[in-house]
């Protein structure tokens, strides 16, 4: 505990002491009390509270990590290995943040819209499904221990199937079930994977994996886990190619959970993986050597671009943004295959400057689906003059996405395209730099609908959306903007992060108390 | 009230302040004119304050602020930066005038947006002019990209949307393709992105990756026009004419030379590219440039497409004078930079000023127009006499310290290139001042004059090409300090 706690009542210490749990049992209880709700406006407003409360305690435990290093919280008091061990480095704590940051920015928006989209017998469910997912995507992050990531892991990806099954029409039922079989497949794979680790090692606890890994090297189940756990979470990540659940899952579920999932639910993904690469892994195997480097940059590269040239031709603004995110996702493996800081670095974070710029491209699409009806090319022509803030808004989040200077995407970039240079690839940066130029054209291809057409049908009489949306949108956008001239907290958490991860891999994450 | 640095920080910002100004008035026409005006007018005196300080010996300097490690936002003046701003803010004024009697005179819808983009672009160039660093240079570059696509594409027709559509992914694309990967990997060589006199890369990198840097920073600075990437500003003229005049005459392409300029000099380092002979190329490039580009304008009807092409072949002159790799050649780019951008303006003031007029934009159109509109193309005269640069126009200054460049280190393409050039430009030119002096009109159209304020300003920088050569001593002087001569 840092100096400026230890003044604190016994009580507050006491909880303080308990925040790991709290960061995921709160949103699970609150999830059970949320179902049995029949109003829901008051399940939305429970829901609000806790989101609001996550950051609180995620920012808490990133601090702790700034001044302790590692946090290490046994669960229900059983020591670990035995026992499930919270532990948490500056690598989570940002995931955390991530996470819970984005969940309470996106509730003051959702009540409009889940009001709009979803039947009030519902609505409770929803946003009970909504907490379920929360707890899921924070336990994934939180937990030391790789069964427990798998429970979680479940967690999060049932409620998601409820949640986008709730959406506006049928082909919601299709896309929640093409995800559902793609995720049971993803968590089989990675089950299949823990259980051969299990195996060999006799533990399931993280650190202690890492440390008994390299008693047994590089052995054939090990190899073999570490594949099924790749390809298990890369269906999660969605991956090129195992991208295909991810476009119509975003483009037909809630608008609400569209815009959640998007800034949060591949991340965490990614989370893990990194965390098996590098720190369970990482010790036992040459990282830069492995020929799955070689197969996770050349999938990376044909994300980038073959998801981005989709992007061109879609004609719903949703699925355009899905893919969108497809390519974006690429950015960030091709971010941790470099397997050097500043590569790292860059990837992980474009994890949190994706999630703002795709989380308020969301929302003002998620606002114009809900003037508008649908979010159809044709539906959009001319709302730069009938939606103004909205449209300026999108087109501001846009040039993020771009990674125009000045933008947290530049940022991003920035990092990828220097790691290119210093590890000597420098084709990779102009790579990287021609794949975000085809942002331009989707991206403009919008605005020249936008604005330069004239406004017809329900576009006429569409106007921006109340404050409680706009707001939101507001704040991400200027996120995207502040954190690409001053990036501090973002870039160097970031930094930090990749540091813990790097240093993890030479076996550092610490062996068991 | 204010010290030495954050009177640079101010001088920066006050456009942007203005532009907020303007959206926040605009339903009032009058005053949205009037706080446009005044801006420009507080921004001018600053610019003058900035000055007065950087020549008594104190240098305004803002930042650095960090963005992330290793990339920092920056302002500083040095003697290139400081010409550019106050020609950039000074035909501001003038531009200001005109854009009031154009924009009233021809009833452009959304005027608004108009004003309020123009003010933002002039906010990119301030910050382009000041930048201490690549990184700097780099975001408002792309922030005038941004800003003055609005107004490239202002009229919102199919042709519009076309020329915006070329405008932008030329601009957008070397620059994201060529320009961002060059920074970057001057970065990872050299440590710093910082403009130092005599550069940052000495000895820090091999003849082929400099050769290959030459090639991504000229090619990437597609606002330097260099072919074949020029296509954009012949589009970009879709535009309401007082754009093309102070943008796409003065601020868009002038931010161009302005950073292959400096990057010549600041981050190569001219010795380092005399010596190592890795930029040669650019000679070539450039001296193409300007020989292509005349023969094409010669071939334009439309009067504002002929005059963009002339800015393509003028604009290569700057680069080819870089290129010469001499100091006195680097004085003849800083003069020709301030000469061109007063005596294009003056040409482009005149195309509005027949546009809003007589509503003509073919050349063939103009038999005669000589006498209905005599201020206008007395001032048009003026302006392409100085584009040829026939004393005494500010355009002959330029050519002149270019050949004493060019031949004293015996370079003898680079000399034949100008003089080839000097007589395309007699030849695209001289036919439009005959036609409109001399051939009788073949119809009896009833106009006179363009509106009173399109008449001030093009008067005011007509009379201030013929003023720049008498008086070139404050331009004189910063050009000389950047090389230190």
């Amino acid at each position: 505990m840092s100096a400026s706690v230890s003044s604190l009542s016994p009580a507050i210490l006491n909880l303080i002491e308990h925040l790991p749990a709290l960061q995921v049992a709160i949103p699970m209880l609150g999830a059970a009390f949320v179902a049995m709700m029949r109003n829901g406006l008051l399940a939305w407003f429970v829901s609000l509270i806790i989101s609001l409360l996550m950051p609180i305690i995620a920012l808490f435990l990133l601090h702790e990590t700034f001044v302790n290093g590692i946090v290490s919280y046994a669960l229900g008091g059983w020591a670990p290995p035995v026992g499930i061990e919270y532990r948490v480095d500056v690598a989570n704590a940002f995931v955390l943040v991530i996470v819970s940051v984005m969940a309470a920015i996106t509730l003051p928006y959702a009540r409009k819209v889940v009001a709009l989209e979803i039947a009030e017998e519902n609505r409770s469910w929803f946003y009970s499904m909504y907490l379920l997912c929360l707890c899921g995507l924070l336990g994934i992050a939180i937990t030391g221990d790789a069964f427990n990531a798998f429970v979680f892991l479940e967690v999060s990806s049932l409620s998601t199937y409820a949640m986008i099954a709730m959406g506006r029409d049928r082909r919601a039922l299709v896309a929640a079930y093409q995800y559902l079989i793609m995720g049971t497949i993803g968590a089989t794979l990675y089950v299949v994977g823990v259980g051969l680790l299990y195996v060999m090692t006799g533990t399931l606890n993280f650190a202690d994996m890492a440390v008994r890994l390299k008693e047994i090297e590089e052995t054939r189940p090990i190899l073999a886990a570490l594949s099924f756990i790749t390809v298990g979470l890369s269906l999660k990540i969605a991956l090129f190619p195992l991208h295909k659940w991810l476009p119509n899952a975003y483009a037909y579920s809630p608008t609400m959970a569209t815009v959640f999932l998007a800034s949060t639910a591949t991340k965490v993904a990614i989370y893990l993986l990194i965390r098996f690469v590098y720190t369970i892994y990482g010790p036992s195997l040459e990282l830069v050597e492995t020929s799955a480097v070689t197969v996770f940059v050349i999938l990376s590269l044909a994300a980038m671009f073959i998801a981005s040239f989709a992007a061109c031709f879609q004609k719903n603004i949703e699925r355009m943004l899905a893919f969108s995110s497809v390519a974006q996702i690429g950015y960030i493996t091709l971010g941790i295959s470099f397997a050097v800081k500043t590569g790292l670095t860059g990837g992980l974070v474009h994890l949190v400057n994706h999630a703002f710029m795709k989380g308020a491209l969301f929302m003002c699409t998620g606002a114009m689906m809900m003037r508008l009806g649908n979010v159809k090319l044709q539906a959009v022509e001319g709302i730069g003059r009938t939606m103004p803030i909205t449209m300026g808004l999108f087109v501001a989040a846009g040039l993020s996405l771009i990674g125009v200077p000045g933008t947290v995407g530049f940022v991003s970039k920035w990092y990828l395209a220097l790691a290119a240079f210093e590890t000597g690839q420098s084709w990779l940066a102009f790579a990287i730099m021609a794949s975000s130029f085809i942002a331009v054209v989707y991206i403009g291809r919008i605005v020249e609908i936008a604005y330069f057409r004239e406004p017809k049908g329900a576009a006429l009489l569409a106007k921006d959306p109340p404050p409680s949306m706009i707001l939101p949108m507001i704040i991400l956008v200027v996120a995207c903007f502040y954190f690409g001239i001053q990036a501090d907290l973002t870039a160097k958490t970031a930094e930090l992060a990749a540091d813990a991860f790097l240093s993890s891999a030479q076996g550092t994450w610490g062996a068991v108390q | 009230m204010f010290n030495v640095d954050e009177l640079l920080l101010l001088t920066i910002f006050i456009p942007l302040i203005g532009g907020v100004g303007i959206a926040l008035l605009g339903r009032y026409p009058n005053i949205r004119e009037c706080i446009t005006l005044i801006t420009a007018i507080i921004l001018w005196t600053q610019v003058v304050n900035v000055y007065d300080y950087f020549q008594g010996g104190i240098i305004p300097k803002a930042g650095p602020y960090e963005v992330l490690p290793g990339l920092e936002l920056a302002f500083n003046v040095e003697p290139l930066g400081m010409l550019f701003a106050f020609i950039a803010s000074t035909l501001w004024i003038i531009n200001s005038i005109y854009s009031i009697g154009y924009m009233r005179g021809n009833n452009e819808p959304r005027q608004t947006n108009f004003y309020i983009c123009f003010a933002v672009s002039l906010f990119g160039v301030m910050g382009i002019a000041f930048s201490a660093n690549l990184f700097t240079l780099f975001l408002f570059y792309e922030v005038l990209t941004l800003a003055t696509y609005p107004l490239v594409t202002h009229k919102a027709d199919e042709n519009a949307k076309k020329g915006g559509r070329i405008y932008l992914m030329i601009l957008l694309g070397t620059s994201m393709l060529l320009l961002l990967p060059a920074i970057i990997w001057t970065g990872a060589l050299a440590g710093t992105l910082d403009f130092v006199p005599g550069g940052i890369l000495q000895d820090k990198a091999p003849y082929a990756v400099l050769v290959l840097l030459s090639l991504l920073f000229m090619f990437g600075i597609g606002k330097a026009a260099l072919m074949p990437f020029h296509f954009w500003l012949p589009a970009a003229m879709v535009a309401p004419t007082p754009v093309s005049a102070l943008l796409h005459a003065v601020a868009v392409v002038k931010a161009g030379v302005f950073s292959v300029v400096k990057i010549v000099v600041y981050i190569f380092g001219i010795d380092l590219l005399a010596e190592t002979g890795s930029a040669d190329w650019l000679l070539y490039a450039a001296g193409f440039t300007v020989i292509v580009a005349s023969l094409v304008a010669l071939r334009q009807d439309n009067l504002k497409k002929r005059l963009a092409y002339s800015t393509v072949s003028q604009l290569s002159y700057v680069i080819l004078a870089a290129a010469i790799l001499t100091p006195i050649s680097a004085v003849g780019a800083a003069m020709h930079i301030a000469a061109h951008a007063i005596s294009k303006i003056t040409l482009f003031f005149a195309a509005g000023s027949i546009y809003t007029a007589a509503h003509k934009t073919e050349i063939s159109q103009l038999d005669g127009i000589g006498w209905k509109m005599p201020i206008t193309m007395a001032a048009f005269t003026i302006g392409a006499l100085s584009m040829i640069g026939v004393p005494p126009t500010a355009g002959f200054l330029g050519k002149w310290f270019m050949l004493q460049g060019a031949v004293s280190t015996q370079q003898w393409v680079a000399v034949g290139v100008i003089v080839l050039s000097t007589l395309l430009n007699t030849a695209y030119f001289l036919p439009i001042i005959y036609r409109a002096f001399l051939v009788p009109p073949k119809e009896t159209g009833d106009h006179g004059e363009a509106p009173l304020p399109i008449l001030i300003a093009i008067s005011l920088t007509a009379l201030g090409t013929i003023l720049l050569f008498i008086f070139p001593d404050a331009a004189l002087d910063l050009a000389k300090q950047m090389v230190g001569l």
